[in-house]
């Protein structure tokens, strides 16, 4: 009895150490920090859990995108490789990416998986990943990425790829759309430097 | 001993909290075959809608003062830029009070699609989708979709003229609909959850890629519709379609929906 006593009582500081943590880090984070939207878990390729807010602290790409998409999707990759070479060429360092499927009936860890075996893009540095909890839609919201899903299936979507610093603020976005925007790759290497 | 009283307490405490403002009230809507009145480039688009449930009137503004001082970080003043603009309920006496004796009648506008999302999101439903929307809209007392009639489309219209600029009206002075549903033509505008996507051209698998974000930019312009001559809902949907998630209008509210076995 006393056991299970202690087991809840550890469980419950856990998650109340655990919350006060999280709310603690979203106080530090700016107003302006997409890292505040409401609590978000995702999964990689790799099959590995975290929050998004965890992904706080270094500069990084984010956008969207869905597995089974046979264009646009493709070419948002392909593009953001072509601006991390851009910026190795600039003489910077390349950033972090983390895409976030807003199909998530479809895109389990085997999709996400495949993906990035297509794309020859590798965790940690190139995340495909999928919620497992939270609304997807406010990530969406706040980085003006749209989409819904056609009747005769895929989606009828934009592509935006935001550039934020390392409190998760949105420096430049990008349509990755197969051209590399030389002002786009100067903001990384720039951010990529004052950072470190 | 003391336990049972607690149970009773707690449940009560619960009640209040729920019942705080009106709890909303759902109505199942089946679903049907349907044909949008957005076109998809110029290809006339049939959904297949499955059954959902949705609130039978737009959110008042006290079920929102209600949700706003339950969650503090939706309140104006705390809300994050992120999520709503200065328009954020700045019609309110203060961020918890509407300051209005007709708050538990009125729909709720001046929110943001964030905040929007919010609110459904505390009662484990969601915004309604365009299709759902436009699906649950098109009925009328006695028939599934009564968008042929004309009548009834220049009534639409007219109301939504003479409420232009004013303050929304009082939710329930009309009759529901076939499913019971009031107040979704002729009171307000509604966010839906995919409006950033209601353009026709923006199908990322079809169009030029980024041709989305370039869309965007254009607004009411790049919509299609099967009929035009249906000002009210060109109207609508230009006006929904040109606002930023953050942007909080005073002609926009919202209602949401969920499965149709949700608890009530």
């Amino acid at each position: 009895m006393k056991r299970i006593a202690s087991l809840l009582c550890a469980i419950l500081l856990g998650t109340g150490l655990a919350a006060a943590g999280q709310a603690a880090e979203s106080t530090a984070l700016p107003p302006t920090s997409i890292y505040r939207i409401p609590p978000l878990t995702l999964i990689d390729q790799d099959g590995r859990d975290f929050t998004f807010a965890s992904l706080a602290g270094t500069p990084r790409l984010v956008g969207m995108f869905y597995a089974s998409c046979r264009m646009v999707c493709p070419v948002e990759i392909e593009t953001l490789k072509r601006i991390e070479r851009a910026v190795v060429k600039a003489g910077g360092r390349p950033v972090p990416v983390l895409l976030v499927s807003f199909d998530p009936a479809h895109d389990d860890v085997a999709a996400l998986k495949q993906a990035a075996r297509q794309h020859h893009v590798a965790a940690p540095e190139f995340l495909l990943t999928r919620a497992r909890s939270g609304d997807i839609g406010m990530l969406g919201g706040v980085l003006g990425v749209s989409w819904r899903p056609l009747p005769g299936g895929g989606f009828q979507h934009n592509v935006v790829v935001a550039l934020l610093d390392r409190e998760g603020r949105i420096l430049a976005t990008d349509p990755a759309d197969g051209r590399v925007d030389p002002a786009f790759v100067r903001a990384i290497v720039q951010q990529e430097r004052d950072t470190h | 001993m003391p336990r049972v009283p607690t149970i009773v307490l707690l449940t009560l405490l619960l009640a209040q909290v729920a019942c705080a403002g009106g709890a909303p009230r759902f109505v199942p809507v089946s679903g049907g075959r349907f044909v949008s009145s957005l076109l998809d480039g110029t290809r006339t688009v049939t959904v297949r809608v499955a059954p959902f449930a949705m609130m039978e009137e737009p959110v008042t503004e006290a079920q929102f003062a209600a949700f706003v001082r339950h969650h503090p970080r939706w309140q104006r003043g705390r809300i994050t830029p992120l999520f709503a603009g200065p328009q954020y309920l700045a019609g309110w006496r203060t961020p918890t009070d509407p300051g209005d004796a007709g708050a538990a009648r009125r729909p709720v506008t001046g929110v943001s699609w964030f905040a929007a999302r919010a609110y459904c999101d505390s009662l484990h439903a969601e915004l309604p989708n365009w299709y759902q929307w436009e699906y649950a809209a098109a009925a009328d007392a006695t028939h599934h979709d009564a968008r042929a009639d004309t009548a009834r489309r220049n009534a639409i219209l007219a109301a939504l003229m003479h409420a232009t600029g004013q303050r929304p009206g009082l939710i329930g002075r009309r009759p529901a609909n076939l499913y019971g549903l009031r107040d979704l033509n002729r009171l307000i505008w509604e966010w839906v959850g995919d409006v950033g996507a209601l353009f026709p051209e923006a199908d990322g698998d079809l169009g030029s890629a980024g041709s989305g974000s370039v869309l965007r930019l254009c607004g009411g312009a790049a919509l299609a519709f099967r009929d035009p001559s249906d000002y009210a809902l060109a109207e609508r949907v230009a006006a929904l379609s040109m606002l930023a998630p953050t942007d909080a209008s005073p002609f926009v509210g919202f209602r949401c929906v969920r499965n149709p076995g949700a608890n009530p």
